[in-house]
């Protein structure tokens, strides 16, 4: 009889150690031409298709509709009561740059010194942080990634979650991250208003005068006499307009002082970043005309006397006003939940529309890359997921991510890890020789 | 005369011991009730008598006087429980010491801090306002009830709960040694640290029974240590341990100290891997409290899955989520919500993280965590279920008084100002800010400690 149970039992951890050969085996991306059928499609620019297909080749949408012919070479994936998105846009995070949060060698987003807008995240990108596939297997298929530091801390990019190299991962926009001198508290460390204002005062003089002499800088860089002075090189092209300038701003006093400073100078090409106190001169900001990426939403109120959803209402309070917004974790390693921060925003007023139009369209829009990502639109990058339902809900799975028409492996250390440790083997008792019962 | 007036104070001083705090009548109309442990009931009534619960059931009637809710259409919970937060707390590390049993939290409770009010709009009721971890023997905890508009500390307690202790493992106990030039230095002398503590309690012990059990008039006292006492109370079960620990390593330490020990019952907080040594917490009736799916912070959370609480669960232990943070507690809900993306958590499996289990942690489960005839009326009530992402918490009850009512919300909720504070501070949220339990711990070292700093 015991010797029956453990043949039996050899019998049963068979399929097991069919799996484990498995293990290690290597999924590779796809680039086939793909037909995706049968699905929801929420195209975001042109409405739902209610039961439509994509035709995805060369790493372009080549076409969507509900009546489309599909080519005979195509590898045809039957989606049948599944929905699909275009691939979420994270419009803050530092991806690629941070691995290891508390271990300074593990981090490249900051640079030494207060004037260093030449300083190009997109060098630093790694294309294999583990965090990286953590956050496209969640539908997250691009992201701004964000150095931080003194008053110009340096060059922003936009990036494709998938590619081996920053090149294969750039996304196309890059624009010069300014840190408005702030009024506002961060982090533990209480500083007193004397010293906000005295540090602030610095930094306004410091940026003013690192503008007047790129504006200087932009007239004579042609002629003989300018010499190689790269600081100047990067900011001369925010001050022609040819290079984004996202400015970090957040209080609603420096919102204002922050407008008035970009009118002043006449810049057009600018974008606002963090504007987290944004709804209290929400009229001010649209009447600028310029666009806002907002978020973490899941965020404290700034106030200790806002109300405890501020930060919730925040985005749908601007979009509202009339602000183009979009949305950002300004996350790493969990840029994955902006889906959700986007949930929180559409359920306090922004509304599942606008919601998804934040993290999808107007992210690429603001970027400048409205016409190559943030929508299913025939000649558009294939970015997009497959899900089970509601992106927003937390109960939706994302089936498959297509990157710059790859189908992504739908694999990360976070299911790695559960797969692996699920049942472990061995459990409890490593010399067990067979299972009892 | 002078008897009479004796008594009076007598009754004094006893009332003030036993200071009552409010409990309400309430009689919740036709919501979806779910219990947790009896399943999800639809179109139920909740009857609250005096803070607890007396009757669930169809078409109660609402007794003279009794306030009535209308939760038609709604969906009515048990408070949310938060096993690990530093809210409501004007410090967080004692940091003088590699062991400092002998401070409490309860020395700290804040109760004008705002987050309390915005924590109770995320349905959360009771919080485990915790010690930080420093150190690898930390202060003790203290059980709150978010009786939020009281200024007195004492209306927050969560009276008869059992007392906690907060223990903490590897990088910040050892960086706290590194920085000071003293054990301990790394996960293993985190361990001798620890096994040295408690045998020098039960050497403590010991002498103490000796000494009590002599009847010899001659008999000295041994020196008497609060700290100690402490560290004997842990020995003896009347102190439940709560132990951040992210490795598997460290946490299976743990557990070999303790069995050898005889302390049975263990939390582990974070236990970001706790899911690696799950057959052996369930093995031990470990509990877990885990984060829904922070990770990467720092170096021994770098191999963590957002899997961890479905894992843990699957194997039979029992586990929380926590917040750890004054935003996170805001919205446990939805953390909670996260074990169906990642492990396909049951919704009572989910709502048990943040209910019944982190409740059982504290060995609170007798009062709250599901809702029960008999049990105290804890609960939240939301408009649609509370784990959608579009769902918002509509009221709050702790002992059956309502404490937020998104119908009268109103939006300054602060109890004091600071007088001298000519500008309100405008305090930008940084994501980046985990952690907390660090807080305050790194301002002493080696070099301040010797130089009187």
């Amino acid at each position: 009889m015991k010797k029956f149970i453990s043949i039996l039992s050899v019998l049963v951890l068979l399929p097991l150690f069919a799996v484990a050969q498995n293990d290690g085996g290597i999924v590779r991306a796809d680039n086939s031409k793909f037909a995706l059928t049968n699905a929801k499609i929420y195209t975001v620019t042109n409405g739902v298709i209610e039961k439509g297909t994509i035709i995805i080749n060369n790493g372009i949408i080549e076409a969507v509709g509900a009546n489309i012919n599909i080519p005979g070479d195509a590898q045809v994936i039957d989606y049948s009561g599944q929905e699909i998105y275009p691939g979420m846009i994270d419009s803050g995070t530092r991806l690629g740059l941070s691995e290891i949060g508390s271990i300074s060698e593990a981090n490249d987003f900051r640079e030494f010194g207060e004037i260093t807008p030449n300083m190009q995240a997109l060098t630093a990108v790694n294309p294999n942080s583990v965090a990286i596939p953590v956050t496209r297997v969640s539908g997250v298929t691009s992201a701004l990634t964000m150095p931080a530091g003194g008053p110009l801390p340096g060059t922003a990019a936009t990036i494709s979650l998938f590619g081996y190299t920053p090149d294969q991962m750039y996304a196309g926009s890059k624009g010069v991250v300014m840190n408005f001198p702030s009024s506002a508290q961060r982090g533990w460390r209480r500083r007193t208003p004397e010293q906000i204002e005295k540090a602030r005062e610095r930094a306004q003089e410091t940026i003013n005068d690192a503008f007047d002499k790129a504006e200087l800088y932009a007239k004579i860089k042609e002629s003989d006499a300018a010499r190689y002075y790269p600081e100047m090189e990067a900011l001369a092209k925010v001050v022609t307009g040819e290079v984004l300038l996202y400015i970090e701003v957040n209080s609603a006093k420096d919102i204002t002082s922050a407008l008035e400073w970009v009118e002043e100078r006449g810049y057009k090409n600018v974008v606002l970043t963090g504007v987290a106190e944004g709804w209290r001169v929400a009229d001010e900001i649209a009447k600028s005309g310029f666009p806002v990426i907002t978020g973490p939403v899941l965020s404290t109120p700034t106030r200790g006397s806002d109300a405890y959803d501020t930060a919730y209402k925040n985005p749908g309070l601007m979009q509202k006003a009339g602000i183009k917004v979009a949305l950002r974790t300004m996350d790493t390693e969990n840029s994955r939940n902006l889906p959700y921060n986007a949930g929180f925003a559409a359920t306090y007023g922004m509304g599942r529309e606008e919601a998804l139009k934040a993290i999808t369209i107007n992210a690429a829009e603001i970027m400048g890359v409205g016409d190559e990502l943030g929508s299913i639109e025939v000649g558009k990058k294939a970015n997009i997921f497959v899900s089970t339902g509601d992106p927003f809900q937390t109960s939706t799975k994302i089936l498959d991510v297509f990157i710059d028409g790859y189908k992504i492996p739908m694999t990360s250390r976070h299911t790695e890890l559960y797969d692996e440790f699920l049942n472990r083997t061995p459990g409890l008792n490593k010399n067990a020789t067979k299972v009892d019962g | 005369m002078i008897k009479t007036s004796s008594l009076f104070i007598l009754f004094l001083c006893v009332s003030a011991l036993h200071a009552q705090t409010k409990k309400g009548d309430v009689l919740i109309k036709n919501g979806t009730v779910i219990t947790i442990t009896d399943g999800t009931l639809e179109n139920t009534d909740v009857l609250v008598r005096n803070g607890k619960i007396d009757r669930i059931g169809k078409n109660l009637k609402a007794p003279n006087g009794v306030e009535e809710v209308d939760a038609t259409g709604k969906f009515v919970m048990p408070g949310i429980i938060d096993a690990h937060s530093h809210i409501a707390g004007t410090s967080i590390n004692e940091g003088t010491s590699q062991v400092t049993a002998e401070v409490s939290m309860e020395d700290v409770v804040d109760p004008l801090d705002v987050s309390i009010y915005r924590a109770l709009a995320g349905g959360v009721t009771s919080i485990h306002l915790m010690h930080g971890s420093a150190n690898v023997i930390g202060g003790q905890n203290e059980t709150l009830k978010l009786r939020w508009g009281s200024t007195n500390p004492d209306d927050l307690r969560f009276e008869g709960a059992p007392r906690t202790i907060k223990f903490a493992l590897g990088e910040n106990p050892t960086r706290g040694g590194r920085s000071r030039g003293i054990q301990p230095q790394s996960r293993m002398g985190v361990e001798a640290m620890l096994r040295n503590t408690f045998s020098d309690a039960v050497k403590y012990r010991d002498a103490w029974n000796e000494y009590r059990s002599n009847k010899s008039s001659r008999k000295v006292a041994p020196e008497y240590s609060l700290r100690m006492e402490t560290m004997v109370d842990i020995l003896e079960g009347e102190v439940l341990v709560h132990c951040h620990s992210y490795r598997a390593d460290e946490i299976y330490m743990l557990m070999k100290v303790f069995s050898d020990f005889g302390i049975e019952r263990l939390t582990f907080q974070h236990a970001n891997e706790a899911y690696k040594v799950a057959p052996e917490l369930a093995e031990f009736g470990a509990s877990a409290s885990v984060f829904a799916d922070w990770w990467a912070y720092k170096l021994e959370v770098y191999y963590s899955t957002a899997y961890n609480a479905a894992i843990l669960t699957k194997n039979g232990v029992n586990t929380s989520i926590n917040s750890d943070s004054g935003e996170l507690i805001r919205h446990l809900f939805h953390e909670a919500a996260k074990t169906q993306k990642y492990g396909d958590l049951s919704d009572n499996e989910a709502l048990a993280l943040i209910t019944l289990n982190p409740a059982k942690q504290l060995g609170i489960d007798n009062r709250v965590g599901s809702l029960e005839k008999g049990k105290d009326a804890d609960i939240a009530i939301f408009d649609s279920h509370p784990l959608s992402i579009y769902a918002v918490p509509q009221m709050t009850f702790v002992d059956g008084v309502k404490y937020f009512d998104i119908e009268n919300d109103v939006a300054d909720q602060r109890i004091y100002i600071d007088p001298e504070s000519t500008v309100e501070n405008v305090q930008i949220f940084y994501a980046d800010d985990h952690d907390k339990c660090m807080e305050g711990a790194n301002v002493v070292n080696f070099y301040d400690l010797f130089n009187n700093k």
